[in-house]
């Protein structure tokens, strides 16, 4: 009789999974009618604005899913493409990776049937492992107002596979009042900011302010070089822009298979200076947050803080007012540096998934055009997301009123000569890493230089032989 | 009975089969095949033979997984079932509340891995900060943090198997052992541990298994920090699939030998203590 129970029991409890399983199924296939509805609806839309003679919303009944790369602007696209929904009735999905996740949700986004329209890759190497995967954009309206061929990925049987559209710059980001202040102290290395334009200067005066730290109120010269994955990008990707920039300019190439590593005691300089005149201990870097280091500099704890014009975002609206933002170039010490600008380029491309149907293909490109030439969309990357753009259709109206971009500004005006990203030749992430890895086990004293060189020089040939194998 | 079991087996048994073969079989074999693959996205690879298998064992980061896995395998394994034996034992002896007790060493295993190992991190890097350290300093930080994440999250589980093992000795056997003058010491040795033998198989097992295929709770901790020395074969797998561009097939392959690995271990260790099982 038990048995009997027990067996009943079992037989009972599947049959309700069944039955659970038929019910979830009947209401996929409910919500799947839901949605063919309103695509007919969407359609019918369509028609009827077609019929009106509006030529924008030929694109029939395609939708867009965008992956965004770019988390400190997520909310503002959402906002964005429900503009353009209600406009013309195209349904735009738009997704943002978490911060260091994109390659990943990437990579499963892709496999499904719903796969992004729109994706983003980080230049020319990051492009290897998706270029299959781009659409041509040589007739878009996003190539056609590029301001030069410099912004776009273009292979070498002419496909131009991604475009650029948002041009950065980092550098120093320094507290001018703070420095002022320093400046006002008694002994001060230096009477004005501007007189800080080499790396010696550069050091004495951030030795100078952590010796005094405790009269001007701070708790170093730099914020936390924090090596936790928020922010190690900051120094194995950025950071080693300056040494890289600096061999490519001697050596008169652009890219290499193998860098030699001409000016890594510089690199260790500079490394040196951040680790020594900061906030915290080397020992506690591994767990240092680029969170931490933000909030340092927004507080007015340190002077300077090594980052680029997307982090405004980050430290607006708290201690350090904007009239006191100044951005100054990261020197290392190379002669001739005092004509060193800030570093500008961009590493946000946009690609079109080849893969999609035409369709979809078609309304991307339409949303794209969109967002680079109406009043919305020009009006949501000056204000909400403060992007400065390599778009001929933004005229100096659309200019954000970052004063990071500002500082940009008055730098090129200086005449200083800009840096170029040339990180974005690094030949895989497992580099960075490699080199990220070392420069942490080398500034909290478990590691040595010498494996920060082997990583950077050797490391360079490994990773580029195998990224570039077959 | 038996009859009409057999004849509504496909109607019972259907469901789940299909959703086994989806969930399962299909996934397992194709990752098999991926493994021998270069692809980016899963649905469109190349064959490209055995080169996959040959950079997983090439790759130094793998090696070092391994035998980090296994040390700390073994630490939790004994740390895991020695202290959940103990407590098993304490809270089998009638104190007073035993049910409170039972209910506050099991809880943690409640709480998901990845929440776990954020809340250990922050105490672990609280308590570590006062030595101006945190955990992902070096590897070895990293390695007890893991285990003293894991023999909170474990024992309460371990305990409540060896409690279950425990009451199921018959009383008349300890009884006969105490008039035969026996020490509580001889007790244990010899009456209570090979009568909780079925339990040490089961709590071996699910640790031992548990402790190889560690994931959430190594990536919230340390995330595999300094220079994957903190790393453990699940993480290294899920870091070469999605960490490095044109190394998914070599992820796949790690994942093959994995899976054959862990299989080997547990049956070996099922064959061993199970031969060392008593029955009543």
């Amino acid at each position: 009789m038990k048995k009997r129970f027990v067996s009943l029991m079992l037989a009972a409890a599947m049959v309700a999974t069944m039955a659970a399983g038929c019910g979830n199924n009947s209401g996929n296939s409910g919500s799947k009618d839901d949605a063919s509805d309103n695509k007919t609806d969407t359609e019918n839309v369509d028609d009827k604005e077609d019929s009106s003679g509006d030529d924008k919303t030929a694109s029939g009944s395609g939708s867009v899913y965008y992956l965004n790369f770019k988390p400190e602007q997520g909310p503002d696209w959402v906002e964005l493409a429900e503009t353009y929904t209600e406009q013309t009735g195209v349904p735009v999905t738009v997704v943002t990776a978490a911060s260091g996740e994109y390659e990943k949700t990437l990579k499963s986004e892709m496999d499904k049937s719903e796969a992004p329209t729109l994706f983003q890759v980080n230049g020319p190497v990051g492009l290897a492992s998706w270029k299959d995967y781009c659409y041509d954009l040589k007739d878009s309206a996003i190539y056609k107002n590029l301001k030069s061929d410099d912004f776009a990925l273009i292979a070498d049987s002419g496909e131009v596979q991604g475009v650029a559209y948002v041009i950065e710059t980092y550098g120093l980001i320094y507290n001018k009042k703070l420095l002022a202040d320093y400046c006002a102290l008694d002994g001060a290395k230096i009477k004005d900011a501007s007189e800080i334009n080499s790396f010696a200067k550069l050091k004495e005066v951030a030795d100078d302010i952590q010796a005094k730290k405790d009269e001007l109120g701070v708790n170093g010269a730099f914020t936390s070089p924090g090596m936790d994955g928020s922010s190690d990008w900051r120094f194995k990707t950025h950071l080693a822009n300056l040494p890289i920039y600096y061999e490519y300019q001697a050596d008169g190439i652009e890219t290499t298979d193998a860098i030699k590593g001409t000016y890594l005691d510089n690199y260790k300089a500079i490394w040196d200076l951040y680790t020594t005149d900061t906030t915290i201990e080397p020992t506690m870097l591994s767990s240092a947050t680029g969170e931490d280091s933000a909030a340092e500099f927004a507080m007015g704890e340190a002077v300077f803080y090594q980052n680029g014009t997307w982090a405004y975002n980050d430290i607006k609206d708290n201690e350090v007012a904007d009239e006191d933002l100044g951005m100054m170039p990261i020197y290392i010490g190379v002669d001739g540096e005092e004509n060193q600008g800030l570093c500008t380029g961009s590493e946000n491309y946009w690609c079109v998934n080849k893969n999609a149907s035409q369709e979809d293909i078609d309304a991307t490109l339409a949303f794209l055009e969109w967002v680079i030439t109406s009043d919305e969309g020009r009006t949501a990357f000056r204000d909400k997301m403060g992007f400065v753009t390599p778009f001929t259709t933004f005229g100096d109206d659309y200019q954000p009123s970052n004063p990071l971009v500002a500082a940009a500004q008055e730098d090129i005006d200086a005449g200083h000569k800009t840096v170029a990203w040339c990180f974005t030749t690094m030949p895989s992430e497992e580099w960075k890493n490699g080199v990220g890895s070392a420069l942490l086990e080398y500034a909290q004293g478990t590691g040595e230089w010498d494996t920060v060189v082997e990583k950077f020089v050797d490391g360079w040939a490994t990773e580029y032989k195998a990224a570039n194998e077959e | 009975m038996q009859k009409s079991l057999k004849k509504y087996f496909p109607i019972f048994a259907l469901p789940t089969l299909i959703a086994f073969t989806i969930g399962f079989i299909v996934p397992f074999i194709m990752g098999i095949y991926l493994s021998f693959c270069k692809f980016t996205t899963v649905t469109d690879a190349k064959f490209v033979g055995l080169s996959n298998y040959v950079k997983a064992f090439a790759d130094e980061t793998f090696g070092h997984a391994l035998w980090y896995t296994a040390a700390f395998t073994i630490v939790s394994v004994i740390l895991i079932n020695v202290l959940a034996f103990a407590v098993a034992m304490l809270l089998t002896k009638g104190i007073r509340g035993t049910n409170i007790f039972r209910t506050v060493f099991f809880m943690p295993n409640l709480i998901g891995g990845i929440v776990l190992g954020y809340v250990w991190q922050l105490l672990l890097n609280g308590i570590l900060a006062q030595f101006h350290k945190t955990l992902t300093y070096s590897s070895t930080y990293g390695f007890w943090g893991l285990v003293i994440l894991m023999c909170w999250q474990q024992i309460g589980y371990m305990m409540i198997i060896y409690i279950s093992g425990i009451q199921n000795i018959p009383g008349e056997l300890i009884e006969a052992a105490k008039i035969d003058g026996a020490t509580p010491g001889q007790i244990l040795k010899n009456v209570t541990i090979p009568m909780v033998m079925p339990s040490i198989t089961i709590c071996t097992f699910l640790t031992l298994t548990n402790g190889f295929k560690l994931f959430d709770q190594n990536l919230a901790l340390t995330a595999g920090e300094p220079s994957n020395m903190s790393e453990l074969l699940a993480l290294n797998i899920y870091s070469t699939f999605y960490g490095r561009t044109g190394y998914e097939g070599v992820g796949q392959a790690k994942s093959v030998i994995f899976f054959i690995l862990v299989a080997l271990i547990a049956v070996i260790q099922n064959k061993l203590t199970r031969s060392k099982e008593v029955q009543q």
